[in-house]
């Protein structure tokens, strides 16, 4: 019901939005909760587990009820709080958890079932028979217990992440948290005040009070006006601090656009990252509920709440309402309601004085004993000395007192303190490094307090960062007492709510206790209290008193639970913005990227890298018809393929031989000028690390490269190598990957087709095989390598990475009319393994010299990086697997990648384990499966036959092993 | 005999301009890696700065002017960004061609901090990130390099093969500010 002349929102901008299908109306300014109320709609959720009705029970972001659904199809957005939400026209709300209604729920039956359905329930009833958990239990409970669902759709919602420093971070704009940022700001720190409400304010904007002889809400417009003004302070409404980390570290959760009709183009949400030298926190309390029969009735509220619904919003929540309390704030309740005519039936007050009724009744010593009215509430039953009373009721403000909101300042795994005087938890100094706490958050719930202490500690940060602490005038302001006196729980029959939104009881929580679950983080787990979206918010409180009334111990030895991040829900989406689909990782392009995408390669990832698998001709319809083709193109004429992903590192100076010796098995200092050698390359534990060529352009000058893997991987070797182990060498080392767009250029025709390219003259003597030079094409200056990865006859040609568009297209446009062409990945790949060369998928990381067969590659005159760990016993020798060559002998021709290798007649089982296949691939050359594998003893048994069994695929097949170069074994084409 | 066309790292991808940021691509006529031999930092930046004018900047920061700056990227190591590098450096440094290794872009207008603020997790507040600061950093996913330039303006630097997702990520960033008006 509306409030003539009350609240905050706009009247003249009338807004209409849908719940349940059912237009509402409100104006702009409301949440959905405020406008269900306003239209006397108190059913608005269904419960998690008993599916009973619920009403909307807050006003912030603690609301434990009224969880709705926002939005339809892929932007549907379950678990939303009806308290949080800002309406806009055309928004679409939706209930939850119900089937096929909410008025008419018929999954309600669960309530029927209660005495069954209580803690440790599933624990005891569904243990048998065990295959049924999976199947029938837990598909029935999943359907008939939870909240919201996701639409399975693909997130179409644009979000976004950022990062934000400060010098003072102000967390909650209340009170304490404006008078802060004030104060802050004037002493010049950079300031950042986030809050998670629409409006700044906090409570200032639900309470009907002055300050400084004003409104409230309207000296707190004022404050907020004057920061906004300053240019060293930035506000941050609708934002939430989800969590305290590390070195000051503060995540953030602003909702962008949830409150729009039209986006138009902003994201939905932002997760930010904030860094503050100091934080102050100013998160308020959090209204607590006191535990009766039935107090989870529609229409039973948060006291506070209905303050805010009437004072902000002009809406009053019932049209007469009465008050339970056990402390002063119950009557602030009665005394706005009464001041904006709406009748208040009584207050309630379980303590036996307190203030005097101001045109309301005020019954002491009274607790509410049950509530009635299934889906809106209807009555409430209180019982006094002199019995118990029935008052027909539709609205009941519940006060059992505040809770500091500590959430944040225990992130970082402190434990908040137990206070007497306020009954209730509160933050400890230092508990988060440069976060402290002023105001309510800190047990000053008193708004003069809060506004001192937000001023006071305002000047202690910026202080400490070396400002002039200012003289900040604290105005007038409300300044009463705290009086409250616990009451948890009231004693009775039936059922009393602690955790509303995971549905758990006070019966439950001493179950619990009865069953020893008595910690408090055992009964949380075995009861479920806590564990839902709000993670007790409400709740946490009222069920450790009641745990340490059951256990016979006080509060403070009971403890809390621990208090983890997020203080809010945050969506995956949110903190993973920007990495959907390709936004993932970046992706690095080839110079010759475009021309291969236009021939219709599909391309594939090496690491960052996009590489062309092979190049469909058109009448080729299968992949392998295409690498055939290309295969032997590059056997028979020339074939063309972008190698600019392998690493390159230019490295120079006097030193540069003495590193590259340390750093190869082999070596480096020996290599003459204009010649290219190969090199292995060992981890300091003995395997190998990486291969490559090495080309020596000048006396202190070698081009290292690398596999297009370990380009990172071994430039950063270098780097450790240098800087820790050689510290002396004078070296430098430049990565040069993204200089040179480098081009092979392999088969019989190779030279030929270059003759056509290279301004200088080719031949044997001035490229002789692993020779390497300066050239120029087309005028430009490029390097040449003779140097050869698929056995042929072939070079790699490299220019600068801006010419590697046109020289590519050049190379390929000649070779086609030398009858060659480009071949892609999968070519390459069958022409390595006809050579029997090795890529990573031999060596792997277990893989040692030896066990390639490279083992005469690791000098005997020198020390080199691993050489001595390599010779640990084990690391080589009979029982080591080593790489041989299969060619299938048996009626089956297929081979297969990661495929075991078995005596002939030995049972395929792992005991039996000879061997592993890593590469393989139809080579058209030989019309047959050639694969590459490490075999136990391998080279010792070149001619014997093995099996080949491939468990996951189902292939078996008879091989023979052999040497694994199976093409030109003494390199007569490479060489020629 | 073949011509061979340039291309630029950033060609038919710039410029762009959103709101009030524009990106623009920047194309230096050499990028150089100048590497100071061992122990030879002073050396080496008196000789850069009687070749090139400018200074071998400090950790984290660069000198120099729009023709001729150099930005640290190292240890010991600086990226002369402009000018061809005299061969007198060879003296006292390495010199490695970078010219078609960096994709160089330009980010400048109001809300240029704000820009990066999406992709980049270090402080760039005009108060601790001054004109002459740099830093090695990453960029969404990326490492890069960014130097301010000038009061609203920022050089960087990205992987010439990444040129794609740099323009891409920066222009996502650049549509989601100006969204937000």
């Amino acid at each position: 019901m509306r409030v003539a002349g009350k609240g905050c929102v706009d009247r003249s901008k009338p807004v209409s939005f849908t719940f349940d299908g059912r237009r509402v109306q409100g104006f702009a300014g409301d949440t959905v909760a405020s406008a269900l109320l306003a239209n006397d709609i108190k059913l608005v959720a269904r419960s998690f587990k008993y599916h009973r009705p619920r009403g909307v029970m807050g006003a912030g972001s603690e609301e434990a009820n009224a969880l709705v659904t926002v939005g339809r199809g892929a932007h549907q957005e379950p678990n939303v709080r009806a308290t949080m939400q800002e309406i806009y026209d055309g928004l679409e709300v939706r209930s939850q958890n119900r089937w096929p209604s909410l008025d008419v729920d018929l999954l309600a039956v669960n309530d029927l079932a209660a005495p069954f359905l209580g803690a440790g329930f599933y624990y005891k009833t569904f243990m048998w028979p065990k295959a049924f958990w999976e199947r029938v239990y837990e598909p029935v409970i999943r359907r008939s217990a939870g909240l919201g669902s996701l639409s399975r759709e693909h997130n179409a919602d644009l979000y976004e992440k950022a990062f934000a420093f400060c010098d003072v971070l102000v967390i909650g704009a209340g009170p304490a948290g404006l008078m802060a940022a004030l104060t802050a700001a004037r002493a010049g720190a950079d300031v950042l005040l986030a809050d998670e409400d629409s409006t700044l304010g906090g409570r200032l904007n639900g309470e009907c009070e002055d300050i400084d002889g004003i409104a409230a809400a309207e000296w707190a417009a004022d404050m907020v006006a004057e920061l906004a003004s300053l240019p060293n302070v930035r506000l941050m409404p609708r934002t939430t601090v989800t969590g305290a980390y590390d070195h000051g570290t503060y995540g953030a959760l602003e909702r962008i656009s949830h409150h729009l009709s039209d986006a138009s183009g902003r994201p939905l949400e932002c997760f930010w990252r904030i860094v503050a030298k100091r934080t102050i926190l100013c998160a308020g309390a959090i209204e607590r509920p006191i535990a009766f029969r039935n107090n989870d009735r529609p229409g039973i509220m948060s006291a506070a709440a209905v303050r805010t619904y009437v004072n902000r919003y002009g809406v009053a929540p019932g049209r007469a309402v009465t008050v339970f309390t056990n402390n002063d704030d119950g009557h602030r309740t009665a005394r706005d309601l009464k001041a904006c005519g709406v009748h208040v039936t009584a207050v309630l007050d379980s303590r036996n004085d307190g203030p005097s009724g101001q045109g309301y009744p005020v019954i002491y010593g009274a607790e509410v004993c049950d509530a009635g009215g299934r889906k809106a509430l209807e009555s409430v039953t209180y019982r006094t000395v002199s019995g118990e009373e029935k008052l027909g009721t539709d609205c009941l403000a519940v006060s059992g007192g505040w809770n500091p909101a500590v959430h944040l300042t225990c992130h970082m795994n402190g434990r908040p303190e137990w206070r007497d005087d306020i009954q209730s938890f509160g933050p400890v100094e230092g508990m988060v490094p440069g976060l402290t706490t002023a105001g309510a958050c800190n047990g000053t719930f008193s708004t003069l307090g809060a506004l001192q202490e937000g001023a006071d500690k305002a000047n202690d940060a910026v202080q400490a960062l070396g400002f002039k602490s200012i003289d900040a005038e604290v105005p007038a302001a409300e300044d009463a007492p705290y009086n409250m006196a616990p009451l948890w729980a009231v004693a009775g029959r039936g059922r009393a709510w602690l955790d509303f939104q995971n549905d758990v009881t006070v019966k439950d929580v001493k179950q619990a206790a009865k069953e020893n679950f008595r910690s408090v983080e055992h009964m949380k787990r075995y009861t479920t209290q806590g564990m839902a979206p709000d993670q007790g918010k409400t709740s946490s409180m009222g069920a450790l008193a009641v745990l340490a009334d059951a256990t016979g111990r006080g509060i403070p030895e009971t403890g809390t639970t621990t208090f983890r991040p997020p203080f809010v829900p945050v969506s995956i989406a949110a903190l993973g913005a920007g990495a959907q689909g390709i936004g993932f990782a970046p992706e690095r392009l080839t110079t010759s990227h475009e021309a291969s995408v236009t021939n219709g390669a599909p391309m594939i990832e090496a690491g960052l890298w996009y590489r062309p698998s092979y190049y469909p001709k058109a009448d080729e319809t299968k992949w392998r018809q295409s690498c055939d083709r290309e295969v032997q193109m590059v056997r028979n004429a020339v074939g063309v393929c972008d190698v600019s992903t392998l690493g390159k590192i230019d490295i120079q100076g006097p030193d540069a031989a003495v590193l590259l010796d340390f750093v190869y098995t082999n070596t480096f200092s020996t290599l003459k000028v204009g010649k290219v050698r190969y090199g292995l390359m060992l981890r300091e534990d003995g395997t190998v690390m990486d291969d490559g060529t090495t080309a020596r352009l000048g006396e202190d000058h070698f081009v290292m490269t690398t596999t297009t893997a370990a380009a990172g991987p071994v430039m950063r070797h270098l780097e450790y190598v240098h800087q820790c182990l050689r510290p002396e060498l004078d070296v430098s080392m430049v990565s040069v990957t993204e200089q040179w767009a480098q081009f092979a250029v392999a088969g019989p025709e190779s030279r030929e087709m270059l003759a056509g390219i290279v301004g200088e003259e080719i031949d044997t003597e001035t490229f002789p095989f692993m020779g390497c030079g300066e050239i120029t094409v087309g005028g430009v200056r490029g390097r040449l390598f003779r140097i050869s990865f698929s056995g042929e006859h072939a070079y790699e040609i490299a220019v600068p990475a801006r010419y590697g568009k046109s020289l590519y297209q050049a190379l390929v446009q000649r070779a086609e009319a030398l009858g060659g062409g480009a071949y892609g990945m999968e070519a390459l790949n069958v022409l390595r393994i006809e050579k029997g060369f090795i890529t990573h998928s031999e060596i792997h990381g277990r893989t040692t010299a030896f066990d390639i067969g490279l083992e005469r590659m690791v000098s005997a005159k020198k020390d080199c990086i691993g050489k001595t760990m390599s010779e640990r016993p084990g690391l080589y020798g009979d029982e080591r697997e080593q790489l041989v060559g299969l060619k299938p002998v048996g009626p089956v021709k297929q081979l297969t990648a990661g495929a075991h290798l078995f005596e002939v007649d030995a049972e395929p089982v792992r005991e039996n384990e000879q061997g592993y296949t890593t590469s393989v691939g139809f080579s058209p050359t030989f019309e047959s499966f050639l694969g590459l594998a490490f075999l136990r003893n391998g080279r010792a048994r070149h001619g014997e036959q093995v099996m080949m069994v491939d468990h996951l695929r189902g292939v078996t097949t008879r091989c023979e092993v052999c040497d694994p170069v199976f093409f030109d074994s003494d390199g007569g084409r490479m060489r020629g | 005999m073949v011509e061979l066309r340039a291309k630029t790292p950033c060609e038919g991808l710039l410029p762009l301009s959103v709101g009030e940021v524009s990106l623009t691509e920047e194309l230096p006529v050499s990028l150089s890696m100048v590497t100071a031999r061992a122990g030879r930092v002073e050396a080496c930046s008196d000789l850069l700065k009687s070749a090139h004018g400018m200074a071998m900047p400090k950790p984290n920061r660069a000198t120099g002017t729009t023709e001729a700056r150099a930005v640290w990227f190292g240890r010991d190591q600086v990226m002369l960004v402009g000018p061809a590098p005299s061969w007198s450096l060879k003296n006292e440094a390495t010199l490695v061609d970078q010219s078609d290794a960096w994709a160089v872009v330009k980010l400048e207008g109001a809300g240029a901090e704000e820009v990066l603020a999406r992709l980049v997790p270090i402080d760039l507040r005009g108060a601790t990130f001054k004109r002459g600061h740099t830093a090695r950093t990453m960029l969404g996913h990326m490492t890069v390099s960014i130097t301010r330039v000038g009061e609203q303006a920022f050089q960087i630097m990205a992987f010439r093969s990444m040129a794609k997702t740099l323009v891409h990520d920066l222009q996502r960033a650049m549509e989601s500010l100006a969204a937000r008006g």
